[in-house]
């Protein structure tokens, strides 16, 4: 057989225009991946709860997407304290932050509100049926920067007081009623570790040593101490007060009546083996205790000083910073907010007392036990001090942590300890304010 | 030395002297440059211009938080000389590159001649020296702080059953740091290990055939032979040793976070601190910059001390 010429080539695609195509392609699909084009709006949601309570909201989420098909929900919790507000900040200085994130109330003015956060649309709140006068003013008004809304409060966590029934009733520390007595003074404070101590053989109660801001802030607070004057540009503290509490805290290392050296993970074993009859602590861990099936309840924290002060804070919910906000997504996302916090009982179940006074006065949550029994405490919730570099998992709270960490161990003198503090307030205090 | 073979030159093929590339067209040499300019422009996008970037901020009180940024001068500069946490978390850094150093090296040559062997025991122990390498930090940490634990950790239990007192290792001033150091050498030598491995296997047999024939014996071999041959290999481990020694930050964060009160917090937690959890971009840069000329200066210094070796042996 005999051709003049080959046959023409089948059309093969030359590789540029195969190439080009492919390209074409991929940029057509990154476009449609901007934006919600799928028709639902979009809610994600970054949280940092870690504790019990993280375990709680889970659940609370799962009942929001099966009720809320329509929407597209994300929720990722992130590792608590700096890591958490460093990703926040981050994403939302790039403005492509997600669309609601918790915060910590105490950290709000120190957050650059004004840059990182977009302010909440109040009509839409109260569209979705939240008013201002569900909300205590003192929780609402924390919430406002400069006239404006910022966040919606969630909850308020104070620091409480665990006690191991099984133990505490060998010490001989129950009223008739199966509670524990309340004591008050420093005398029937140290009697009532001493009488755990004595049933457990080990100590009288666990507490986070590395990280003691909270039991210092207490007994400061309750011993009417005063922080910054009144404008935030001085530190006023009181020495002697201050002293106080870190004298009584050494004393509890010194006779053995709490650990001399425990992190958080340690503080939260010690009262689930049963090591310690009583657990110094927020109110979070709840979940972790219920789902340990062991003997306990919860109690307002001694009254050891003058006045009923506890150490806290309250998470709210934020719209971190977004440069092209989309009206969908904001719209579903303030429903998020509302939904949550009308289901705020069951967030309550995880330890902290709800925000939204509806639910606080609800029977629901009054039934609930032991989350009801501490929750008188909320409006002597101590907050932070007022200042860029406060708050729950800043600055301040590490400073001191470092310095006091010391008179658990035995490390540092209470004198010492408070000199270290009081210079790195000092030279936080000097440092231009970066918000 | 003079212990390389010749090279080896397969018959069939000439040995080619490369061609002078001025011969070239523009258009192959333009070529060169737009394969590598992927690689050029994510250099450029995410090393240098950040690089350039990070000195011109530490002139300016930038923040992370995205409000008014103003010039400050040499500001960031002067208050970083005169703040006592710089120079402590520096020393600290300094203090654990010191102390996790020599080990690192030490140990990993040890390991090496150990392992160097054939059969089932040299498989086994080459495998379990290197095994701790590729655990992620978070786990070998975990481990660790466990490890330390007062109470029911491993070292404290064994400190009690031989009759001592129990020590809390990760909260204790001048026990923190050596426990770092531990779980560090633990962790990472298995890598320099490996260089050493590498190197050892390097070194013809037919040297050591030699040596036998002339009646040296074990100790002369290993001080005569084994070494000098190694000493190049010693001073690549060094010098990356010395380099990822000044970079520790990991291990630290996750095991003490810097304590007990600041005790091993090294130089980047305190660069961290500062540019991210207090948002000072400005001030973290100047801290970095000035961190960043010692790590210059140190592998400098190291390269040329082992260039002029290398010039003195030849």
């Amino acid at each position: 057989m005999l051709e003049d010429s080959p046959p023409p080539p089948p059309y093969r695609p030359n590789r540029r225009a195969v190439l080009g195509g492919l390209l074409g392609a991929a940029g057509a699909l990154a476009l449609s991946g901007c934006g919600s084009l799928g028709g639902k709006p979009r809610v994600r949601e970054w949280n940092l709860f870690g504790g019990g309570d993280g375990a709680r909201l889970l659940e609370i989420h799962k009942q929001y997407v099966a009720e809320h098909p329509n929407v597209q929900f994300e929720a990722h919790t992130l590792a608590w304290g700096p890591p958490f507000y460093t990703k926040l900040a981050m994403s939302a200085a790039g403005g492509r932050a997600p669309e609601v994130a918790t915060l910590h109330l105490s950290r709000l003015k120190g957050f650059s509100p004004t840059t990182l956060l977009d302010p909440i649309p109040v009509d839409l709140l109260n569209e979705a049926g939240i008013n201002e006068s569900d909300f205590l003013p003192a929780s609402w008004n924390r919430a406002m920067v400069d006239g404006k809304l910022y966040a919606v409060p969630l909850d308020t966590h104070p620091f409480v007081l665990y006690y191991n029934t099984d133990i505490c009733k060998k010490a001989g520390l129950l009223g008739p009623d199966g509670k524990i007595k309340p004591v008050k003074g420093v005398d029937a404070f140290v009697d009532m570790l001493k009488a755990a101590k004595d049933v457990t053989g080990k100590y009288g109660a666990s507490i986070e040593t590395t990280n003691p801001w909270r039991m210092w802030w207490t007994l400061y607070g309750q011993l009417e101490g005063k922080f910054f004057n009144e404008d935030g540009t001085q530190l006023i503290l009181d020495d002697a007060k201050a002293l106080e509490a870190l004298d009584l805290m050494a004393k509890l290392a010194a006779d053995g009546l709490v650990p001399r050296s425990a992190n958080y993970p340690a503080l939260v074993a010690q009262f689930s083996s049963g090591d310690v009859g009583l657990s110094f602590n927020g109110e979070w861990e709840v979940t972790t205790y219920q789902t340990a099936k062991m003997p306990f309840s919860m109690a307002p924290f001694p009254v050891v000083y003058d006045v009923p002060k506890y150490a806290g804070d309250a998470h709210t919910f934020v719209l971190p910073h977004q440069a092209n906000r989309s009206k969908d997504d904001t719209k579903a996302t303030i429903e998020y907010i509302a939904w949550m916090l009308k289901h705020s009982a069951e967030w309550a179940a995880g330890g902290h007392i709800p925000a939204y006074q509806p639910v606080v006065t609800s029977q629901e949550y009054l039934d609930l036990k032991p989350q009801a029994e501490y929750r008188s405490v909320a409006p002597d919730v101590f907050f932070d001090p007022d200042a860029w570099f406060s708050g729950s998992g800043a600055q301040l709270q590490n400073e001191a942590g470092a310095a006091f960490s010391g008179v658990f161990s035995g490390q540092s003198t209470p004198k010492a300890a408070l000199a270290q503090f009081k210079a790195a307030t000092q030279t936080l205090l000097d440092t231009p304010s970066p918000v | 030395m003079t212990v390389q073979t010749p090279p080896r030159v397969t018959p069939g093929t000439p040995a080619t002297a490369a061609k002078p590339e001025t011969g070239k067209p523009w258009k192959e040499r333009w070529a060169g440059l737009f394969f590598v300019a992927p690689f050029l422009l994510l250099f450029a996008v995410f090393l240098a211009w950040p690089t350039v970037y990070g000195l011109w901020n530490s002139f300016f009180n930038t923040s992370l938080a995205g409000v008014k940024q103003e010039f400050l001068g040499l500001q960031n500069w002067r208050e970083m000389f005169n703040d006592p946490a710089v120079w402590s978390s520096l020393k600290n850094t300094l203090v654990f590159t010191a102390m996790s150093t020599p080990p690192l090296v030490i140990i990993a040559l040890v390991m090496a001649l150990l392992a160097n062997r054939r059969g089932v025991l040299g498989w086994l122990l080459r495998f379990s020296y290197f095994a701790p390498f590729v655990l992620p930090a978070t786990v070998v940490t975990l481990i660790w702080v466990w490890i330390y634990q007062p109470g029911f950790g491993l070292v404290n239990g064994l400190l009690t059953a031989g009759g001592f007192a129990e020590i809390d290792w990760l909260n204790t001033d001048n026990r923190a740091m050596l426990a770092v150091v531990i779980t560090t050498v633990w962790w990472t030598v298995g890598f320099n290990f490996l260089l050493y491995l590498a190197a050892l296997q390097g070194i013809p047999a037919q040297v050591y055939e030699a040596a036998d024939i002339d009646g040296a014996n074990g100790r002369q071999k290993l001080f005569r032979i084994t070494l000098p041959l190694l000493s190049r290999t010693t001073g690549l481990i060094v010098v990356l040793q010395l380099v990822a020694s000044l970079k520790i930050f990991d291990q630290i964060y996750l095991m003490t976070n810097g304590g007990p009160n600041y005790a091993t917090r090294p130089i980047i937690q305190y660069i961290y601190q500062n540019g991210f959890t207090n948002y000072r971009i400005g001030y973290a840069s100047a801290i970095s910059y000035m961190f960043f000329a010692i790590i210059v200066i140190v592998a400098v210094l190291q390269f040329k001390l082992f260039a002029g070796r290398k010039e003195a042996d030849a």
